[in-house]
């Protein structure tokens, strides 16, 4: 009976500091929108964090893209061909990277590369007390901190995912056009016919730009609860890259339920 | 005026059920250097928080310039702020910043006074604290006390009227402890403010305080100023005082009986 009663009280505390967290998290955007308005007064203060977040992420969501564009193209090649459409390549490439590839796997990137480095520079920030001199100073941390990197990684994330699904889509035209020698004017037209802006790029993009949001949320939370220790900090960081990658997988199985079926 | 620029009236504050500190009073007097002594972990630091409204209090109220700290909202708790200065146990310098910029950070964020006179007084702070010649350094490349010192240079950077540091002494080698204890009665000296330190340093906070409190237990053990503290017969000031290893604060902590910890 005992052991029942400690699972239900292990199972009830761990619900509610659950939807602690989650309402703090929402009071931290609520609050970053509050003071957005500085942010954008100074606009160079997002520009260093659009770099930081997103230029920097440029290497890393290339490579991945040409390869995971490469792979479609070579599985893709060989499912199709069973059934002599191969010249469908192109579309298959261009719609699995558009709707799904492109926004998923660029977030879970950008939670691994720029989320990390968020959570863990704001809970070194918040160790070394750079946050609470920031606030003697009479300078709001969410002010001049949180929201630059907010709208950073808002800002970023869409255009990574483009270029994400655009550099994808040449590494299939590689392997399908110049190794495998599916005709070129097929692998073009056919993926000019069948992706529509609306439906497919355009919800492309409000993926990118949900995924954006929740991944530097996430990351921008976890460094700013970070306990302000070294352990406490990595532990933030492994957070960071465990819950922005379950969301985006959940929010993107919810956005594909309403956008494509 | 008032002769308190800041009073602590009847103030109990506790992180969770336990009270850190239990009714406790205070005054810090314009232009003085005033020091809060005590022992590691009995909430010194937790008094500067409060006073800078980073913490409410649980009861009792602290008032600067006749205004109740914890009663402000956020232009009001800015106002107040941005008359004080701190500085941190470790510099809290931003380390992504240069020591240059580091001390601009507070003007400008908060005038708009053009670039070229922001350098001017830039450099006069840094110079103020002998550290003139490293402006272009980076935090990273400095010395734990040319931290402190740029954080100091950082932290009078409007000319604050209240400058509170938290054991500005800790860590640092005899020179540059030196150093510090001159700035901090310099400073204090040259721009008129009021300067409050949490320190554990009993030589050194002796030599220049005008007023000392010791808290112990959570609670104001003694005050006065280092000659009255220096005569005082209190068990736990001469304890202090003297480096004595046992007294009224033990040497063991709270532990069950040595025997039936080893067993025998």
């Amino acid at each position: 009976m005992n052991n029942i009663l400690n699972f239900l009280e292990k199972l009830g505390a761990s619900a509610r500091s659950s939807l602690s967290g989650l309402g703090s998290c929402t009071r931290l955007f609520f609050l970053t929108i509050i003071y957005s308005s500085d942010s954008f007064k100074r606009f160079n203060l997002i520009i260093k964090e659009i770099y930081f977040t997103g230029v920097l992420s440029l290497i890393i969501i290339i490579v991945s893209a040409f390869f995971v564009g490469m792979v479609l193209g070579l599985q893709g090649y060989y499912t199709l061909e069973k059934y002599g459409s191969s010249e469908a390549i192109g579309v298959l490439v261009a719609l699995a990277l558009v709707r799904e590839l492109g926004p998923v796997v660029t977030a879970l990137l950008f939670a691994g590369r720029a989320g990390t480095a968020i959570t863990a520079e704001i809970g070194l920030m918040k160790t070394t007390e750079q946050l609470s001199a920031m606030e003697m100073m009479a300078v709001s941390p969410i002010a001049r901190i949180v929201a630059p990197r907010f709208w950073a990684g808002m800002i970023s994330m869409p255009i990574l995912a483009t270029i994400f699904s655009m550099v994808g889509i040449l590494g299939g035209y590689f392997i399908a056009v110049l190794v495998i020698g599916v005709d070129d004017g097929a692998f073009w037209s056919q993926m000019q016919a069948n992706v529509d802006f609306h439906n497919d790029i355009v919800d492309g993009a409000i993926k990118s730009l949900v995924f954006g949001f929740a991944c530097t949320l996430i990351a921008l939370y976890q460094g700013l609860v970070a306990p302000p220790t070294a352990e406490g900090v990595s532990r933030a960081t492994t957070k960071t890259v465990v819950i922005s990658s379950l969301s985006v997988l959940g929010l993107d199985f919810v956005l594909t339920s309403f956008m494509f079926v | 005026m008032d002769e308190n620029l800041i009073a602590i009236n009847n103030l109990s504050f506790g992180y969770g059920k336990d009270l850190l500190h239990r009714d406790i009073n205070m005054q810090f007097n314009r232009g003085k250097v005033s020091a809060i002594m005590g022992g590691s972990g009995c909430g010194k630091t937790t008094i500067l928080r409060l006073i800078g409204g980073q913490l409410n209090p649980n009861s009792g109220n602290v008032i600067v310039d006749g205004r109740v700290v914890h009663e402000q909202g956020r232009e009001g708790l800015r106002n107040i702020r941005r008359k004080m200065g701190m500085l941190f146990q470790h510099g809290a310098l931003f380390t992504d910043l240069s020591v240059y910029e580091n001390v601009a950070f507070p003007m400008r964020e908060h005038t708009d006074l053009p670039e070229n006179v922001i350098k001017d007084l830039v450099l006069l702070k840094l110079n103020a604290v002998g550290l003139r010649g490293a402006h272009k350094k980076m935090p990273a490349e400095l010395s734990g006390g040319m931290a402190r010192r740029v954080a100091l240079a950082r932290a009078i950077s409007l000319d604050p009227d209240i400058i509170m540091y938290d054991e500005p002494f800790a860590g640092l080698d005899p020179i540059s402890m030196a150093v510090i204890c001159d700035l901090i009665r310099s400073l204090n000296d040259a721009l008129g403010a009021t300067s409050i330190i949490v320190t554990h340093d009993v030589a050194e906070t002796f030599s220049f305080a005008d007023y000392i409190y010791f808290l112990a237990d959570g609670e104001v053990a003694a005050e006065g100023s280092p000659k009255q503290l220096l005569a005082s017969k209190l068990p736990f000031v001469k304890q202090f005082i003297h480096s004595e290893k046992d007294g009224p604060v033990p040497f063991h902590t709270e532990a069950p009986s040595y025997q039936s910890d080893l067993s025998l």
